[in-house]
């Protein structure tokens, strides 16, 4: 609804403009910047008398029309944030059970929600934790990845000393030196169909789990030039890397080709040419939905259309922070950052922010919207704790990783509109009732 | 006097003769046996799994040596029909509506489909590597495929003909049973799932959920080495598979007391709650290798082929479950926290028949009434037909193989037997299952507890990988398999001379199972090609010259990459009498793991990324991993 109205206001406006560029004005607060009638260095371009006064006319109808555009943008905007999700906030740690305070990634798998941590991998199921160690067979106990194949219910967990399949309770672990994994650092792990992908410090893995073979890519065989490979996104089609210090690399399922995308600024910190590439070369996630790349670094977020770049900084998007440890994408247009001073959700106009408040620790819920405008929504809970380092979704809910314990957002429903916000696959009840 | 010569010279001819006649027979005697009899290739049937029609008036009998599927009417008991199939079938179900047969051929990777009206091959499924069980689920839209030397149950979609996942399932999954509800598909393997080195082998039940087609459980079998056959009772409260508990971990220096093998079963289901394992043997009377299960429709006895015995054992389940019901502790603890399993005394309480049959007793099907047992003597080519309530063979019907058994079939059937092991206890195939391996080591000879411990090996191909044992020690097959084999293994008779002649026949008859790894038209791939340029290199990376003694293809070379002889590679341990070993033959290295002569390296990478760290088994350090990766990609396709 709110992307319709803004494409019907502009094309009232008379202006041509690509789908995209009005997408991103709607979303970013910028019709102020397509507001005001262009001016050439003699000011206004007409001058005769008779024309002077029609053009006065059209000026102004203009400006009226773009003037009302901006003003029902910005309400709907205004009444978008006010539906951005809220959760009551369950906290996990020790005391309840978790093996470790410190959880590095959080799995959702149906009812039972997996937590790598510091000191073990934990599954919670029917309200209570069961957890694995090296003891059980799992390759080190400092859990930094999972993933979910969910054709056959099997759990893979990259950890510190290498990649274990959890499978009905059967641990089957992978290292580099009993296998072709190519490191035991694995940082990230993804599954495309019979593919296991693993991200390592000492480049990218790839295991056929029929065959038994495995491919090793790295700076020798891909344009990679750091093989510190930090997280992995893969989908049928494409397969994402995130390069700590080199980018983000892209294989081709179709061809097996391999493309590098950096910051066109170099390895500065300096964001000299915005939104055309990569933000930052330290990157540390990768979250590849519905033919979008999310990325996160160290120094900001990008988005990435195939085409075209976006990138989020703090200082002009709703991030709490730059520093982020991941992204997960809900959809084109809908993402979750984890940043090391809030969880953030941007649902391609606005932002909420989620945390126990910098300074009084108190719950702290804070949305802003696409004029920038900053409120706080009274909230009893929040996550464990400002240091985030993954999400994961079951259903409405959220499952997050802090850096002092596990929590479950439990999704405080209101209208029916922000059902869909999280989950894409849950109706959108409001828009099933328009419809009607 | 001339009497007194005449004895004298009597005597002095009758000694000479003597001497020569004796001089004759030691002569004869000293002959050897001829190493191999000549390979009369008769090209027997091996029938080896069954299946009753919907009505039960024919039996379908898979047979693994022709590469058919006999078909058999039970009332008359002559053969039908013959149905060529792919190549080594050794599965078989038939759908729920009765009208198609579904047979696993383990040398092509595939399925045969079968129409039981018009009784042909009516399509061909893709399987993977060695599919050996096989279900169908009671929608007959899934089939569910054992992959044994991929470790992997396929899911193949009826409808479509296409494999839609791969579950994992223990190592060498072979055996699959479907619930009488449907509901759960239950596996089992015959090599121990990787352990570490020289600790107890560990097998499992894997049980699939067939309405999400995923692993659900894994019900652990400590101590077990080897799985067979898994059936469900027609109530599905009891579960029984058939098993070997080896004990490989204490030095063969016994064979009485049940020291080596335990044959025994597993029961698991609501009958008996937590699985329990219980012993088959009696305590001077082994059973070797139990194989098939079947469990009469009132639940009132399970039958077992014992393959290595020539036998069919016979079940009382209601003394059965009265005994594990006593035999447990009272808290209820399982009986993994029990001797019971290596009580040899326990099985007089339920066993109540040991019924002889034929020749390495297999597959074994029940009439749908219960009255008839169906047994696949596999080395004789024919059924044997058990009364089940006499326990007595009524009569065997004959498949059509050929009559008489030739050196390979007289010698298969050696190798099968336990017959020549000290009361019955092991044969051959007991370590050597189906004429591979077991995924275990052994400390096989009395030369000291502890040392020598030596890994498994697989017996295909070996013509040309002369001398054998571990390191060298036995210079032919004769030896390897002859007094050595009475000596330090069966601890009882010995073969003949003509036995052991056809044994070794047979032996070096077992031929190259067909290698997963190369291309279909037997090319290599990028990888296996940079694998093989690293295995045949002479110089390391920087250019040094490679001793030729430490290059890859100068031990591995020849047609069976082995240069026959004994070497020094630095992988010998301390437990060890000599660090030579021989160098041992390449071909299909893939499916054999673990590797080094003692089973020490559980892959092939730890072969020079534990094992080499001074570059005494080949150059290898100087490698990178990807490069150690080519490597080995190039030795599976060996």
């Amino acid at each position: 609804m709110k992307r319709r109205l803004s494409a019907r206001t502009t094309k009232e406006a008379g202006l041509t403009r690509t789908v995209e560029e009005r997408r991103l004005s709607a979303a970013f607060g910028a019709q102020k910047r397509w507001a005001s009638a262009p001016a050439g260095p003699e000011g206004p371009l007409f001058h005769s008398t008779a024309s002077t006064c029609a053009v006065d006319t059209a000026i102004a109808q203009f400006l009226r029309i773009c003037l009302a555009a901006t003003l029902v943008t910005l309400a709907a905007s205004l009444a978008a944030a006010q539906d951005l999700p809220r959760f009551r906030w369950e906290n996990f740690t020790t005391a309840s059970g978790l093996p470790d305070n410190h959880v590095f990634c959080v799995l959702v798998d149906g009812n039972r929600i997996w937590a790598g941590t510091e000191n073990g991998l934990g599954l919670y199921e029917n309200g209570a934790w069961r957890i694995f160690r090296p003891a059980d067979g799992l390759a080190h106990q400092a859990v930094l990845s999972l993933a979910l194949d969910k054709r056959t219910g099997d759990i893979w967990a990259g950890t510190m000393g290498g990649l274990s399949r959890i499978s009905a309770g059967r641990i089957d672990t992978f290292t580099q030196l009993n296998s072709g994994l190519s490191n035991d650092v694995v940082y990230g792990v993804g599954v495309q169909g019979d593919f296991i992908w693993t991200a390592t410090a000492a480049g990218a893995s790839r295991l056929n789990i029929r065959t038994g073979q495995w491919d090793l890519f790295n700076n020798r065989n891909t344009p990679m030039y750091e093989i510190w490979t930090y997280s992995v996104s893969p989908a049928e089609d494409k397969v994402y890397y995130a390069v700590w210090g080199g980018g983000v690399l892209e294989y081709d399922v179709k061809t097996e080709h391999w493309k590098d995308y950096n910051d066109p600024d170099g390895e500065t910190e300096l964001v000299l040419m915005k939104d055309q590439g990569l933000i930052h070369e330290i990157t540390t996630s990768v979250s590849y939905v519905d033919k979008i790349l999310w990325v996160a670094t160290y120094f900001g977020a990008s988005r990435y259309d195939g085409r075209y770049w976006h990138n989020f900084l703090q200082k002009d998007s709703g991030l709490p922070s730059d520093f982020l440890n991941q992204v997960k994408g809900v959809d084109a247009n809908r993402a979750w950052f984890s940043t090391d001073k809030g969880l953030a959700y941007y649902d391609g106009t606005n932002w909420a922010v989620y945390r126990p408040a910098l300074g009084t620790h108190k719950p702290e819920m804070l949305v802003r919207d696409a004029s920038g405008k900053v409120k706080s929504v009274a909230v009893q809970t929040a996550p464990a704790h400002n240091y985030i380092l993954g999400v994961d979704f079951q259903g409405d809910d959220l499952w997050v990783a802090t850096a002092k314990g596990l929590s479950h957002g439990i999704r405080q429903k209101d209208a029916g509109r922000t059902a869909r916000v999280l989950n894409p696959n849950v109706v959108d009840v409001k828009q099933v009732t328009d419809k009607k | 006097m001339q009497a007194c010569s005449t004895i004298r010279a009597r005597t002095w001819l009758g000694a000479r003769i003597t001497a020569i006649l004796a001089a004759a027979l030691i002569g004869i005697a000293a002959q050897p046996a001829p190493k191999q009899a000549p390979a009369i290739r008769e090209r027997y049937l091996s029938p080896i799994e069954m299946t009753f029609s919907s009505d039960g008036r024919l039996l379908y009998v898979v047979c693994e040596g022709s590469d058919e599927v006999r078909v058999v009417d039970v009332q008359s008991g002559k053969v039908e029909n013959s149905i060529p199939v792919g190549h080594v079938p050794r599965g078989i179900a038939i759908s729920p509506d009765g009208r198609q047969l579904y047979i696993t051929n383990a040398w092509s990777d595939s399925v045969s489909v079968i129409d039981t009206t018009s009784l042909k091959v009516v399509e061909t499924l893709p399987a993977g590597f060695e599919p050996a069980g096989v279900v169908a689920d009671r929608s007959g839209t899934a089939l569910y495929v054992a992959n044994r030397l991929s470790g992997d149950v396929s899911v193949i979609d009826l409808r479509t003909g296409q494999e839609i996942k791969r579950l994992l399932a223990g190592r060498g999954v072979s055996y699959l049973a479907i619930s009488p509800d449907g509901k759960q598909v239950y596996c089992t393997h015959i090599y121990p799932n990787p352990g570490a080195h020289r600790t107890p082998p560990n097998s499992e039940i894997t049980v699939i959920d067939a309405a999400r087609q995923i692993v659900v459980e894994r019900k652990p079998l400590h101590n077990v080495a080897g799985v067979f056959h898994v059936a469900l009772s027609a109530d599905g409260r009891l579960g029984v598979v058939a098993q070997l508990r080896p004990k490989n971990l204490i030095p063969l220096a016994h064979v009485e007391h049940g020291w080596v093998f335990g044959d025994s079963l597993t029961l698991f289901g609501e009958d008996v709650g937590e699985p329990v394992q219980i012993p088959l043997d009696e305590l001077d009377r082994y059973y070797a290798l139990p194989w098939g299960v079947a469990i009469a429709p009132d639940k009132s006895k399970i039958f077992l082929t014992t393959a290595g015995a020539e036998s069919v054992t016979v079940i009382d389940v209601s003394r059965l479950l009265k005994t594990v019901r006593t035999r447990r502790s009272p808290a209820g603890r399982s009986a993994r926290a029990t001797p019971f399993v290596n009580d040899l005394s326990a099985s007089a309480d339920y066993v109540v028949a040991r019924i002889p049959v034929g020749h390495n007793p297999r597959g074994v099907v029940l009439s749908p009434d219960g009255k008839r047992l169906y047994v696949a003597n596999r080395l004789d080519d024919d059924i044997a037909v058990i009364d089940t309530t006499s326990a007595q063979v009524v009569s065997t019907m004959g498949l059509g193989g050929p009559k008489t058994a030739d050196a390979l079939r007289r010698g298969e059937r050696l190798f099968y037997t336990a017959d020549f092991a000290f009361q019955g206890g092991f044969g051959c195939s007991n370590c050597h299952l189906d004429a591979t391996i077991d995924g275990l080591q052994w400390d096989l000879e009395p030369d000291g507890f502890g040392k020598d411990i030596v890994d498994n090996r697989s017996l295909e191909d070996l013509a040309g990988t002369e001398p054998f044992k571990w390191n060298g020690g036995n210079p032919d097959m004769p030896t390897e398999c002859g007094p050595r084999t009475e000596k330090f293994f069966y601890r009882s008779q010995s073969f003949t001379p003509q036995e052991l002649t056809d044994l070794v026949t047979f032996v070096y008859s077992l031929p190259y199972r067909p290698n997963r790894y190369r291309l279909a038209n037997g090319q290599l791939t990028a990888a296996q090609e940079r694998g093989k340029a690293i295995f045949e290199r002479t110089k390391t990376k920087n250019g040094m010259a490679i001793p030729e003694d430490s290059q890859c293809s100068y031990c591995h070379s020849g047609p069976k990459y082995t240069n026959q002889r004994q070497i020094d590679v630095g992988t010998g341990k301390l437990t060890d009498r000599s660090p030579v070993i021989d160098v041992p033959q390449l071909p299909n290295v893939a499916y054999s793991a673990p590797y080094l002569h003692d089973g020490s390296a559980r892959s092939l990478e730890e072969i020079w990324t534990v094992f080499n760290p001074k570059d005494t088994h080949g150059v290898t350090n100087d490698l990178t991993k990807d490069e150690l990766n080519d490597l080995i990609e190039y030795l599976k396709t060996l």
